[in-house]
């Protein structure tokens, strides 16, 4: 115990004690190696799983879930949630495929997908910030809205006839295998690593997760830290609708349900704290990796879809359970 | 890319067709997409796709589906389809258009698609099976009407809204053959705009117009219900009797208490059983899918292409007494 906090001792932990930080630490080792094992398990098990192709096809399975994920990861980090993100991909479709009937281009779309996710967040920055609302209370709001507004518009219906330069967005291959997605993909990873590992704003961050009310004697615009997360989820849920959108080719109201459960999942499996102050970056890529995986090797195996719920549920509890069971096997051992 | 894998699928099934026991060895893989998993209806069709492999006897069915009815969770399931390189995709689409990249994806690398149920756009699949056809519904309903009235009677139509398309088109259908049946008089067709309450007001309305009415016609699943409860509330069971397109699961109580003598909807389990026969001829090349081709899903007979590469599975599946307690749990 006493010679790994020696060596952690010049390191700035991203949690005030500085034995969270270790545990932070641990966690992406612990996460890396599920992974690699999940890998390696995907490779035994089917024949179809080390290809190319197939892999990059598989990265569809996560890529947009997880732009959100990184701008969710910020915003819970800081004691927040937003549960709308769904409705604000249902929302932004429906918005795009609206302008798309009347012959709205491809920049148009974006700009438009773009737009109603900076609304959608705003709207959600607003009732939490200044009406002083719980987040988790706004957004079950928000979350019937945004969809319902959608479901409004489109009943039993669907919009389609998006430009063909649209479908880039969503299908396109930047390089190979690589797929313009899967670019977005890495590019938001290490933006977003750079904006909470880098700089004040990511510091402003961990400290009103850990304490508002001290962060707020320490100098910090709580809201306007909180304002900004919100219109930040908002914008990525408006990016994912963009892609996800252009990769269909068609918006019904229940395009991407029930995705803020996964995207939270994805969040937490990557080792942010639930209750706000810690968290990666590097953790929530390494979930995403992860969930991809074992969606895309359990669908080779042709299981079927609840039991892959069954599984991933497992699979957080049992991450989220372990580095608690080992600091209990320990301290007992010690006891 | 595609091509040469194209070339190496050929060689690869001349060379499985030049050798019997190569065949023998290599199962024909077909996978059956539901809209969702955990629909008793689907679950139906499997079934009836399992009864086809035994049939066929080199043939895997690999039922599978997303757990709620989006195109994202199909395309999901579609991409590891592909990546498995099963050799037929039968898919019933939850959006028609949205699951045609993935689908294209999967005929470029040589997969069999064909759609079936809720159909996929012409460019996403070979062919679609549909389970029936707006003639063949038209004909069905007032051939179940006619068939419990021998001595000829006065017959009502209780639709949908008058503006829905699939109602309208099936009792034009339906009336194209009443010279069938010159015993039997249409007296009236009324909206019930798929609302139970005002299905059954409806009902009330023709029971108390035309006292000596034999028998309602309903091509809706929801009219059918609350017309059949209408006419047991109002006492006439034995006179009225309630008929059209309804589900197993609602009408087993009209069924019972004999409001109803029979209705009609397709079977999934021939349904299934179909889809499986047809994505095995496809795969196997022993069809091609062409604008009046005609291809055989065994015991179902041979299902012919029109110009869109559609086809029809056969006329709706009656439902009575004799069935009922089958079907009621399945759909």
């Amino acid at each position: 115990m006493s010679i790994a906090e020696g060596t952690r001792a010049r390191h700035v932990p991203d949690r005030l004690q500085s034995r969270s930080g270790r545990i932070l630490r641990s966690w992406e080792v612990l996460l890396g190696g599920i992974a690699i094992a999940i890998f390696i398990v995907n490779s035994l098990a089917s024949p179809y799983f080390l290809d190319p192709w197939n892999l990059s096809d598989a990265t569809f399975n996560f890529t947009e879930k997880a732009m959100i994920a990184f701008a969710m990861a910020l915003l819970i980090i800081a004691g927040e949630i937003d549960l709308s993100v769904a409705g604000i991909i249902a929302l932004a479709s429906t918005a795009m495929g609206w302008a798309a009937q009347y012959e709205a281009g491809a920049a148009g779309l974006i700009c438009i997908g773009l737009g109603v996710g900076v609304i959608c967040g705003a709207f959600n920055g607003v009732l939490v910030t200044r009406l002083g609302l719980p987040s988790i209370v706004v957004t079950i709001g928000t979350m019937s809205l945004f969809r319902g507004i959608s479901y409004i518009v489109l009943g039993d219906q669907a919009f389609n006839g998006y430009p063909s330069d649209f479908a880039f967005f969503g299908r396109g291959y930047v390089f190979w295998v690589i797929s313009f997605e899967l670019v977005l993909f890495c590019t938001f990873a290490a933006i977003y690593g750079v904006i909470l590992h880098a700089t004040n704003f990511g510091r402003q961050i961990y400290a009103i997760g850990n304490n508002p009310t001290a962060a707020t004697f320490a100098g910090i615009h709580v809201a306007r830290v909180k304002m900004i997360l919100f219109l930040l989820t908002g914008v990525m849920s408006g990016i994912a609708a963009i892609c996800l959108t252009a990769r269909l080719g068609s918006t019904r109201p229940s395009i991407a349900f029930a995705w803020e459960l996964e995207v939270v999942t994805m969040v937490v499996l990557g080792g942010v704290s639930i209750l706000g102050g810690a968290g990666s970056i590097l953790g929530v890529v390494i979930a995403a990796l992860i969930m991809g995986m074992v969606t895309f090797g359990l669908g080779l195996l042709n299981v079927p879809g609840i039991v892959m719920s069954i599984f991933i549920g497992a699979l957080l509890i049992g991450v989220i359970a372990l580095p608690r069971l080992i600091r209990l096997s320990r301290t007992g051992r010690v006891a | 890319m595609s091509i040469t894998r194209r070339i190496a699928l050929a060689t690869g099934l001349a060379v499985s067709l030049m050798g019997t026991t190569a065949l023998a060895q290599d199962n024909v893989r077909i996978a059956l997409v539901a809209k969702s998993l955990g629909n008793g209806f689907f679950e139906a069709a499997a079934r009836g796709a399992e009864e086809a492999a035994e049939e066929l006897g080199n043939v895997e069915i690999i039922y599978t589906g997303p757990t709620s009815t989006t195109a994202e969770g199909q395309i999901e399931v579609i991409n590891s389809l592909i990546a498995q390189r099963v050799d037929a995709i039968a898919i019933s689409a939850n959006d028609p258009d949205a699951v045609v990249p993935a689908l294209k994806k999967a005929m470029q690398r040589g997969i069999t698609v064909i759609s079936w149920d809720s159909g996929v756009a012409p460019e996403g699949r070979e062919m679609h099976l549909a389970p029936s056809s707006d003639a063949l519904i038209g004909q069905t309903i007032i051939k179940l009407a006619a068939d419990q009235l021998p001595e000829g009677g006065k017959v009502a139509v209780l639709s949908a809204t008058s503006t829905s398309t699939n109602q309208n088109t099936w009792i034009a259908e339906m009336e194209k053959v009443m010279g069938d049946y010159p015993n039997i008089e249409l007296v009236a067709t009324v909206y019930g705009d798929d609302l139970a309450d005002k299905s059954y007001r409806e009902t009330q309305g023709l029971l108390q117009s035309y006292p000596d009415l034999d028998a309602i016609i309903a091509p809706t699943s929801v009219g059918i219900v609350a017309a059949a409860q209408a006419v047991q509330d109002a006492g006439k069971v034995g006179e009225v009797n309630v008929t059209g397109l309804g589900l197993p699961s609602e009408m087993a109580g009209a069924i019972e208490s004999g409001a109803s003598k029979s209705f009609a909807i397709w079977n999934p389990v021939d349904l299934g059983y179909a889809t499986a026969m047809l994505a095995y001829n496809l795969a196997t090349d022993e069809a091609e899918a062409e604008p009046g081709a005609e291809i055989g899903m065994g015991r179902m007979g041979t299902a012919t292409l029109d110009e869109n590469g559609q086809a029809a599975m056969s006329e709706p599946f009656t439902y009575d007494a004799s069935n009922i307690e089958e079907f009621k749990s399945v759909f």
